[in-house]
């Protein structure tokens, strides 16, 4: 009797695990915290297309940096539409997204946005600008670095304000230090920030722009600035080798950049990579905006910033981290 | 006075410590209405995340009821070397953080663990059932035995000496001595199981990969309810579910509470 | 003859040794027991010392780490010991007295046991956080840790008090009053004495969980390091950095300190009730 009472458990573990397995017609993505939503909409209208219809998708939402671990350590995917070029250079490493994921006409790039201030309803704190974060009495929420991607977008428009304002590169990483001793909790993901937020920690919160959006949607009573000098984000997706196997994971790959799915995106916030979009939208234009490769400020790519800044034991911002329990 | 005094105290600790939290999850969650409720738990993700958390639980207690016994019996009356190293084995998944329970599975089974190979071969243990199966497995082992064990030692071997000698077979000596002994100890054990499945978070988070309808259970789900979703009473929907069978566990467990001799 | 011999060959208990399924089905589930438990945790220990020994401390010895270790220790000493005070009150009022009601609260005590981690603390943090109902915030503090620590570590001392509580004769104490003594006195010198052992227990069982918590003292918590990242928090944020090794090595520190408390906590018992007879 027991015996077969365990058998019949064994029977349902594999049926199970071959259930979970990807049927044929089954696209996994896997992406950062913050597009939920948005990936929400496009796959649905993607269902509706001739090249979509029937797909089954299977979606999982974490921090980027989170992420990209978890597919490295085995988790299904298909896409990947992580937060910034290193999570998904840490899956080529690994062998598991081809060396040239980005080569296609948006340089794999599927939606934009900026880095902005969140603050609550009418501002008391007067926050402004850059040098408001570091002002005694106010608490900045910004994401663990290591772990969110949205955390080192943040940052490096920390830090690249500092460098457009004229500060020299010593300065910046001062400016960081400062930064820093202002936030007193770090969520592990964009997501995670802004509930905390909205729960009413902090007095400013640093995120991207399509989450400021998004708050107002939800109805937290909070407003958001853009800073004059402030960070391109440029988020991208990648079709990892498996996905490459799959039309219907290619199918959707190509779709991302149809005019139906950046309307899409541009209706959560983001702003739309594609051209013939982006002219129907009037997205605020900073007038200090410089992205990740503005060698002028000190940003010279996502691949030499990421070792400098976020290297797990030497990077600048491991280094503040330390310092800061002193 | 100082009855009162004492009195105050505990209540006092009990009602802000558990009873407001505990009575604040079902007053969030039906602040907008039995609709709305209704609605948050009744989408397919978190029918799915109840399924799922359920599907886990069903799988693992009865393994670990039955693997529970066993190990009682061999604990107390097995005549092994190695018993005391046994004892502290079975103790082990208590005195374990979750995190830790998660993060070992992990290594063993992602890629480059020593069974990492496993995947590759199709067999999809981490970010699928069998891993979150494996860790509930984990963390609910000591119960049902622990429960077992005194209540073994405490009856002794007389009757089923005696019922030895006069011809019965080993498995009837267990099925009519042994199990009726003990089967209150089992009952209050499975039930401490059975919580345990449900409600455990960190160690399945670690191997879930939250894939949304695929690998989330029920806390999990809360969890990202409320951290991702912004659908916080989604999460108080979704929680009330979880303290309504947690009331129902604190029922039975004083229904099938070890009676004192 | 022949069969009575046999009969009286074959050792005594050779059949209750085997009730339950004998060596074949003890064989199976040390099996599952190597599988589940013992293979999962030698990956661990390997992973842990994967990079050598020096890693591994270099690893376990972080600032982070440490303060995190720090933090996890004195939170669950803090933990144990407010256990120890209230428990044991509210087990003596569950036994010793009377009052409407008193049925339902004693049932209510195996809620944290029963009630998901991550629930109570989602509504610890909605109660006792930034928005909360009685003006109080705490959340993101080592404080509203505690608070978390103290929910789930509730019943322990209660559970472990209240049996020896009820077997308690309470003749000596009649009879210490009866000669002028004063409760509290009679409390200190009569009834504490014969609960140590237990509450000892019920603090043992205590302070692992606390060690360990993680659903419910998460969000609560904050993700600050060296002010109230606790060590389980600190080990997740080490799994997703993709910092496996340190991770390993930090939970191999932290299941070797708690398993030497424990210890520790079990010899003091047994040393404090040596001349005990039970």
């Amino acid at each position: 009797m027991k015996i077969i009472c365990i058998a019949l458990i064994g029977v349902a573990l594999l049926a199970g695990s071959a259930a979970g397995a990807a049927k044929s017609g089954s696209v996994s993505l896997v992406a950062y915290s913050t597009p939920k939503d948005a990936y929400g909409k496009i796959i649905s209208s993607f269902q509706k297309t001739s090249a979509g219809g029937g797909t089954d998708f299977s979606q999982s939402y974490g921090a980027s940096g989170d992420q990209a671990r978890a597919v490295a350590a085995g988790l299904n995917a298909d896409l990947v539409a992580l937060s910034l070029d290193p999570d998904i250079n840490l899956l080529v490493g690994k062998g598991l997204v081809p060396k040239n994921w980005a080569a296609n006409s948006h340089r794999g790039i599927v939606s934009d946005s900026v880095v902005v201030f969140v603050v609550r309803d009418g501002n008391p704190k007067k926050i402004k600008g850059w040098g408001d974060l570091i002002k005694p009495g106010v608490q900045v929420i910004t994401p663990n670095p290591f772990t969110s991607g949205g955390a080192r977008w943040n940052v490096m428009a920390a830090y690249g304000a500092q460098r457009r304002a004229g500060k020299t590169d010593k300065q910046a990483v001062q400016y960081l230090y400062k930064f820093f001793r202002h936030v007193p909790v770090q969520p592990d993901s964009a997501r995670a920030a802004l509930q905390i937020f909205a729960q009413g920690k902090g007095d400013v919160l640093l995120t991207y722009e399509n989450e400021a959006i998004y708050a107002e949607k939800k109805g937290v009573h909070t407003q958001y600035k853009t800073p004059k000098a402030t960070l391109l984000i440029e988020t991208p997706v990648a079709l990892t080798k498996a996905g490459l196997k799959k039309p219907a994971a290619k199918a959707f790959y190509k779709y991302l950049w149809s005019s139906t799915a950046q309307k899409a995106f541009a209706a959560q916030g983001y702003r739309p990579v594609v051209k013939s979009v982006a002219k129907g939208y009037k997205f605020y234009k900073p007038a200090g905006l410089f992205t990740i490769n503005t060698t002028k400020l000190g940003l010279n790519g996502w691949t030499k910033v990421n070792r400098r800044f976020f290297h797990l034991q030497k990077g600048i911002v491991a280094k503040i981290e330390k310092s800061l329990g002193h | 006075m100082s009855r009162w005094v004492l009195r105050f105290t505990a209540l006092g600790y009990l009602t802000a410590l558990l009873l407001v939290p505990v009575g604040f999850v079902f007053y969030r969650a039906f602040s907008d209405g039995l609709v709305h409720a209704w609605d948050a738990v009744s989408s397919g993700r978190a029918v799915h995340a109840l399924e799922l958390t359920l599907l886990l639980t069903a799988i693992t207690v009865p393994v670990n009821t039955i693997v529970g016994i066993i190990l009682a019996l061999a604990l107390v009356r097995g005549r092994f070397p190695g018993r005391g190293l046994l004892n502290a084995v079975v103790d082990l998944p208590l005195a374990l953080s979750p995190v830790v329970v998660g993060l070992a599975l992990y290594l063993l089974y992602g890629r480059g663990g020593w069974l990492g190979g496993l995947a590759e071969h199709g067999i999809k243990v981490l970010f699928a059932v069998p891993g979150m199966v494996l860790a509930t497995m984990f963390v609910s082992l000591p119960f049902v035995v622990r429960e077992v064990v005194p209540v073994l030692r405490e009856i002794g071997t007389d009757q089923e000496q005696a019922a030895e000698t006069l011809g019965a077979a080993p498995f009837q000596v267990f099925r009519r001595i042994t199990l009726p002994a003990i089967r209150w100890a089992v009952a209050y054990g499975v039930v401490l199981t059975t919580a345990r499945c449900i409600g455990e978070f960190g160690a399945v988070s670690i191997v879930s990969g939250r894939i949304e309808g695929k690998t989330e259970t029920l806390p999990i789900y809360v969890q990202s309810q409320y951290a991702f979703d912004f659908n916080t009473s989604g999460a108080y929907a979704a929680s009330v579910v979880l303290a309504l069978i947690a009331v129902a566990t604190v029922v039975l467990l004083r229904v099938f509470q070890p009676k004192e001799h | 003859m022949a069969t009575d011999a046999a009969a009286l060959r074959r050792p005594i208990g050779a059949a209750t040794s085997r009730v339950g399924g004998g060596a074949l089905a003890r064989g199976v589930a040390m099996g599952y027991l190597s599988i589940v438990v013992l293979l999962p945790l030698a990956a661990l220990v390997w992973a842990s010392r994967s990079g050598g020994l020096a890693e591994f401390w270099s690893q376990a010895t972080q600032p982070e780490a440490l303060a995190a270790l720090k933090l996890t220790l004195g939170l669950a000493a803090v933990c144990a010991l407010v256990n120890a005070f209230f428990g044991t009150t509210i087990a003596w009022v569950l036994v010793r007295d009377r009052f409407p009601g008193r049925g339902l609260v004693d049932a209510v005590i195996d809620l944290p046991f029963a009630l998901p981690t991550i629930v109570a603390g989602l509504t610890l943090l909605a109660l006792y956080g930034p928005g909360g109902p009685f003006g109080i915030d705490v959340a993101f503090t080592r404080i509203g840790t505690l608070f978390a620590l103290l929910f789930v570590t509730l019943p322990f001392v209660v559970r472990a008090v209240q049996p020896v509580l009820l077997e308690l004769d309470q003749e000596m104490e009649e009879a210490a009053a009866s000669l002028g003594a004063r409760s509290f006195a009679v409390f200190r010198r009569i009834v504490f004495p014969n609960l140590l052992p237990a509450i000892l227990s019920g603090v043992a069982l205590a302070f692992a969980r606390a060690i360990g918590e993680f659903g419910a003292v998460v969000l609560i918590s904050g993700n600050l390091p060296f002010k109230t990242e606790v060590s389980s928090v600190y080990i997740f944020q080490q799994v997703e950095s993709d910092n496996g090794t340190g991770a390993a090595a930090v939970s191999v520190l932290l299941l070797l300190i708690s398993l030497a408390v424990l210890v520790g906590i079990g010899a003091f018992r047994r040393w404090r009730t040596r001349h005990d007879h039970v």
